[in-house]
C-alpha cells in the first residue's frame, strides 16, 4: 500500500563549520573538522538531508582536576597534571575528534593560575595532538577577560573554538576571536530567546553569524535534560525555518553535567548496578539522548562512555 | 484530524433551527470545532455528518492497552513529533524479553529479576512494566510453559512474541485472563493471528518488512476484526529503524494516515548492554511506544527509565514536590533547618546535597507555583512574606528551639527583611547546592 510523504519543505539549513587549520591554512592542525549542515529534523525526511557526523570532544583540563569522582579519573590517573600527555592519550586511545582544552586552573576559586600557566598549556596542547581544540574559559569573567585572550593568541591561525561569551561579558572574547580566525561560542542560561540575543550582540561587533556555535547550557538525565532537549529541537526547527540569528550548531556540554548526578559519581549505591559502569552509562546516555534532539558537539570525559557513544553514532552516520 | 468550523457548518443542517442552543448553525459549528458543544446536541443532524464528525475526532493514533488489573499499560494516542509542541501523552513501555528455552528455576530466577527492576526516583517510582516472552524454543509446548510462568510469576504485563501461529494459539489461550499482548501477525498468518487476537479479546502486533507492507496489514487485520494493533519492523537496522519510526508518526499525525495510526514496538535483543541501553534510548526519544531489551543489568535499564520520565513530563507544567516540611535523616529540635521552593528539580537537589551532608536536617519547601529560587524571586513569588507565612503554616516554631533559618545563597538580599518579618536569625547558605554539605557540616 503506497504511503503518504512527508513534503516539509524547510527552507533552510543549520551553518556548516570547519574547525581546525591545517599547514595550508596557516595552522598546525593535521587534520579539520567539519559539522553542523542539517537540513531536516533529527530522522526527518532523506537520510542526506541529517546533519554532518556529530564529533565528540573530549575535555583536558589545564590543571589536575580536584573533585572528579575516582571512577573518572582512574582512566587518565597518570597524566592529570599533563595537559599535553592527557591529550595525546584521549586522541590516540580514546578517538577523540577534537579536544576540549577546559581553564578551570585559572578560576579564582580553582586555583588562580595566571596567563603564563595557560599560555603554556595551550602550546604544549597544540604540539602533543593535531586534532584542532576547543579552548573553554572558567566561568569567572574576570579571570576569562584578563587570560583567554592571551590563550586566544597563543592560537592564533589554528582555527580554534573559542568560549564561552554570554549576554553579560562577550566583548572581550568576541574580538579576540575575530582577530586570531577562531570560532565563538555563545552561552545562554537555558533560554532560547536569551540564546539568540547573544548571537546578535557578537554579530552586531561585526562577529561572522557562520562561524559561531551555540551552547545552550546542558542539563545531565535526570538532572533537567527535558529542558535543553527541547530548546535544541525548537533551536533546530528555528534554522530550518531560516532563522539566521538561530542557524548554529550546537555544543553541549555532557561530561561535566553528567558526573555531577549521583546516579554516576556514588560509588556505595548497589541498587542502581556495578558503579564501574554505572557512570559511563549515566554519561553516555546523556549524550544519546540529546542527539535525538540535534546536536553537534558533545563534550565527554569518560572513555567508556566515549566509546558507547562513538559506537552510537558509527551506526547513524555510517 | 480535527475539522475547522466551516467544514463543520458544512455537514449540518444550515436551517438554524436554535434547538441546539445556539443562534444560528454556524455559531453550533463553531462551538463544535472548539469542543465546546456536542453533536447529539443537534437534533436534525444527518447520518453522514455524525460518520464525518466521528471519524474526525478519533485520535490520529490509536491507544492501546494490555495487561490486566494492576499491571494494564497503555501506548499510543500520542498527537504531536516534538514534545514542546504539547507534551508527548503516554510514557514508553519498557519491556525486557524472557526465552522459552530457559525452564523450572532458570526461568523463575529470570522472571523475578525483571520483576525487580525498578527504582525510587525523585519521589516517583519508575519501573520495567512487561515481560516479552519469546519463542526461541521453536517448540509451541515451551512457549506456553513459558507464558504461563511469566504469568504466575510476574506482577507485570506481558507480550507473547512468536512467528508461529501455532505457537500464539498455544500460549495465549491459558494466560488470557492477563491481557497479553500478541505477535506477531505477518502478511501469510494475519488472519489465523487475527482470529486468536479476537478470541481472546487481546491486542495483536502487526509485523512487516517495510512501513508500505505494514499499512497493508493492519487493514488486512482491521477487516479481520481486530482493531487494536502494535506495528513492528522487522529486525531492521537502527538507523533505518529510526528513520521509519519518524516516518510512521510524521504519515500518522500529519496526513492522517489511518493505516499506520497505531503504537509502535522495538526490539533490541542483541549486543551488550551499554549498547542496547544505547539503542533503547534513542528509540524512547523518537516514537516508538514499547521498547523490549534483553539486558536486566540495573545500570542499563536506570538511565532508560530515567530518559521516560524526562522526556514524557508535560512542558507546560513544571514538576513540583509538595510544599511541606521535609525530615531528612533523623532531625530533631537542635536540627538545621533550611529552606528551598517546590520546583522539583530545585528541591531533589537540595535534598540529594543534605544527604550527602549525612547532618540530620529539615527542608522547608515553599510554594513557589513550581519556580527555581531565582525565578521564583524575580516574579515576586518568593519573599518574606510567602516564607514566613509558610513557617507558620508548618509549625517549623515546634519543630526546633533555636529559630534560625538557613536560606539558599542566591536570595541573600532577602535576608534583612525576612529576620524583621520573622524574628528568626537568617544564615544565608551557599549560592551553589554542591557546598551544602561542607556548610551544614560546620553550621551543626
Amino acid at each position: 500500500m503506497p504511503v503518504p510523504t512527508i513534503t516539509d519543505s524547510y527552507k533552510s539549513a543549520v551553518n556548516k563549520v570547519t574547525l581546525g587549520a591545517t599547514q595550508e591554512a596557516g595552522g598546525t592542525r593535521s587534520k579539520t573538522i567539519e559539522i553542523g549542515g542539517a537540513a531536516n529534523v533529527v530522522y526527518g525526511g532523506a537520510a542526506e538531508q541529517a546533519a554532518l557526523r556529530p564529533v565528540v570532544a573530549i575535555d583536558v583540563l589545564d590543571s589536575a582536576p580536584a573533585d572528579w569522582p575516582e571512577k573518572l579519573k582512574e582512566p587518565y590517573k597518570e597524566v592529570l597534571d599533563k595537559p599535553g600527555a592527557w591529550a595525546k592519550k584521549c586522541v590516540e586511545e580514546y578517538a577523540a575528534d577534537l579536544i576540549c582544552l577546559k581553564f578551570d586552573g585559572i578560576h579564582p576559586d580553582k586555583g588562580d593560575k595566571d596567563a603564563d600557566h595557560a599560555v603554556a598549556v595551550v602550546k604544549e596542547v597544540l604540539e602533543a595532538v593535531g586534532v584542532p581544540l576547543i579552548l573553554w574559559g572558567s566561568g569567572n569573567d574576570e579571570k576569562d577577560n584578563q587570560i583567554m585572550p592571551k590563550v586566544s593568541e597563543a592560537a592564533k591561525g589554528e582555527n580554534c573554538l573559542l568560549g564561552t561569551v554570554t549576554e553579560d561579558n562577550y566583548k572581550s572574547l568576541t574580538a579576540i576571536s575575530l582577530a586570531d580566525g577562531h570560532h565563538l561560542i555563545t552561552e545562554a542560561p537555558l533560554d532560547i530567546n536569551i540564546g539568540k540575543q547573544v548571537n546578535i550582540l557578537a554579530s552586531d561587533m561585526g562577529f561572522p553569524l557562520e562561524k559561531i556555535v551555540t551552547y545552550q547550557t546542558t542539563g545531565a538525565l535526570g538532572y533537567g535534560i527535558e529542558y535543553i532537549y527541547s530548546i535544541q529541537e525548537r533551536q533546530r526547527l528555528a534554522a530550518l525555518s531560516g532563522d539566521k540569528m538561530m542557524s548554529q550548531p550546537a555544543i553541549c556540554d555532557v561530561g561535566y553535567e553528567a558526573w555531577r548526578a549521583k546516579e554516576a559519581k556514588l560509588a556505595d549505591a548497589p541498587e542502581w548496578g556495578d558503579p564501574a559502569d554505572r557512570g559511563p552509562m549515566w554519561e553516555a546516555a546523556t549524550a544519546v539522548c540529546l542527539l535525538q534532539a540535534g546536536v553537534d558537539i558533545i563534550r565527554m570525559r569518560h572513555p567508556k562512555a566515549v566509546q558507547i557513544v562513538k559506537a552510537f553514532i558509527d551506526k547513524i552516520w555510517k | 484530524m480535527a475539522l475547522t468550523g466551516l467544514q463543520i457548518f458544512k455537514l449540518l443542517p444550515k436551517t438554524n433551527c436554535k434547538e441546539c442552543g445556539m443562534p444560528t448553525c454556524l455559531a453550533f459549528a463553531m462551538a463544535l470545532a472548539q469542543k465546546k458543544a456536542k453533536l447529539e446536541d443537534c437534533p436534525h443532524a444527518s447520518e453522514e455528518a455524525k460518520a464525518a464528525l466521528a471519524e474526525a475526532a478519533a485520535p490520529p493514533i490509536c491507544q492501546v492497552k494490555f495487561g490486566a488489573a494492576e499491571a494494564e499499560v497503555q501506548v499510543g494516542q500520542e498527537t504531536v513529533m516534538f514534545r514542546h509542541e504539547e507534551k508527548f501523552y503516554n510514557p514508553t513501555v519498557m519491556a525486557v524479553s524472557v526465552s522459552d528455552k530457559l525452564t523450572g528455576d532458570d526461568l523463575k530466577k529470570r522472571i523475578e529479576e525483571i520483576n525487580d527492576l525498578q527504582f525510587d526516583r525523585v519521589g516517583q517510582r519508575i519501573q520495567v512494566k512487561a515481560i516479552a516472552v519469546m519463542n526461541e524454543s521453536g517448540s509451541a509446548e515451551s512457549f506456553a510453559a513459558a507464558a504461563a510462568a511469566v504469568k504466575e510469576n510476574s506482577p507485570l504485563a506481558m507480550i507473547l512474541y512468536s512467528d508461529s501461529v501455532e505457537a500464539l494459539a498455544a500460549a495465549a489461550g491459558p494466560v488470557a485472563q492477563a491481557k497479553p499482548l500478541l505477535g506477531v501477525a505477518q502478511a501469510e498468518t494475519a488472519e489465523a493471528a487475527a482470529k486468536i487476537a479476537k478470541d481472546h479479546n487481546c491486542p495483536l502486533i502487526a509485523q512487516a518488512e517495510s512501513i508500505e507492507d505494514l499499512a497493508e496489514l493492519t487493514e488486512m487485520i482491521k477487516a479481520a476484526g481486530v482493531e487494536d494493533i502494535v506495528l513492528s519492523l522487522k529486525r531492521p537496522a537502527l538507523k533505518g529503524h529510526l528513520y521509519n519510526l519518524s516516518q510512521i508518526r510524521a504519515v500518522a499525525l500529519k496526513k492522517n494516515f489511518r493505516p499506520l495510526g497505531y503504537p509502535t514496538i522495538s526490539c533490541v535483543l542483541e549486543g551488550g548492554p551499554a549498547e542496547q541501553s544505547a539503542e533503547a534510548l534513542s528509540m524512547i526519544c523518537k516514537y516508538s511506544s514499547i521498547v523490549v531489551v534483553e539486558t536486566v543489568q540495573k545500570w542499563a535499564i536506570l538511565p532508560l527509565l530515567t530518559a521516560i520520565m524526562n522526556i514524557f513530563t508535560d512542558p507546560q507544567k513544571p514538576v513540583q514536590v509538595e510544599a511541606k516540611v521535609y525530615a531528612i535523616g533523623e532531625p530533631d529540635e537542635n536540627s538545621p533547618l533550611l529552606f528551598t521552593t517546590n520546583f522539583s528539580l530545585t528541591y531533589y537537589t537540595v535534598e540529594s546535597d543534605v544527604e550527602a551532608s549525612r547532618v540530620p536536617s529539615y527542608i522547608l519547601v515553599v510554594d513557589t507555583e513550581g519556580t527555581s529560587v531565582l525565578t521564583a524571586y524575580s516574579g515576586d513569588k518568593l519573599n518574606e512574606k510567602v516564607v514566613a507565612e509558610a513557617m507558620k503554616k508548618n509549625e517549623v516554631d515546634k519543630l526546633v528551639k533555636h529559630k534560625k533559618l538557613i536560606i539558599p545563597g542566591y536570595v541573600a538580599v532577602m535576608s534583612g527583611k525576612l529576620e524583621e518579618e520573622t524574628g528568626w536569625e537568617i544564615l544565608v547558605g551557599p549560592r551553589e547546592c554542591s557546598v551544602l554539605p561542607k556548610f551544614l557540616q560546620e553550621v551543626a
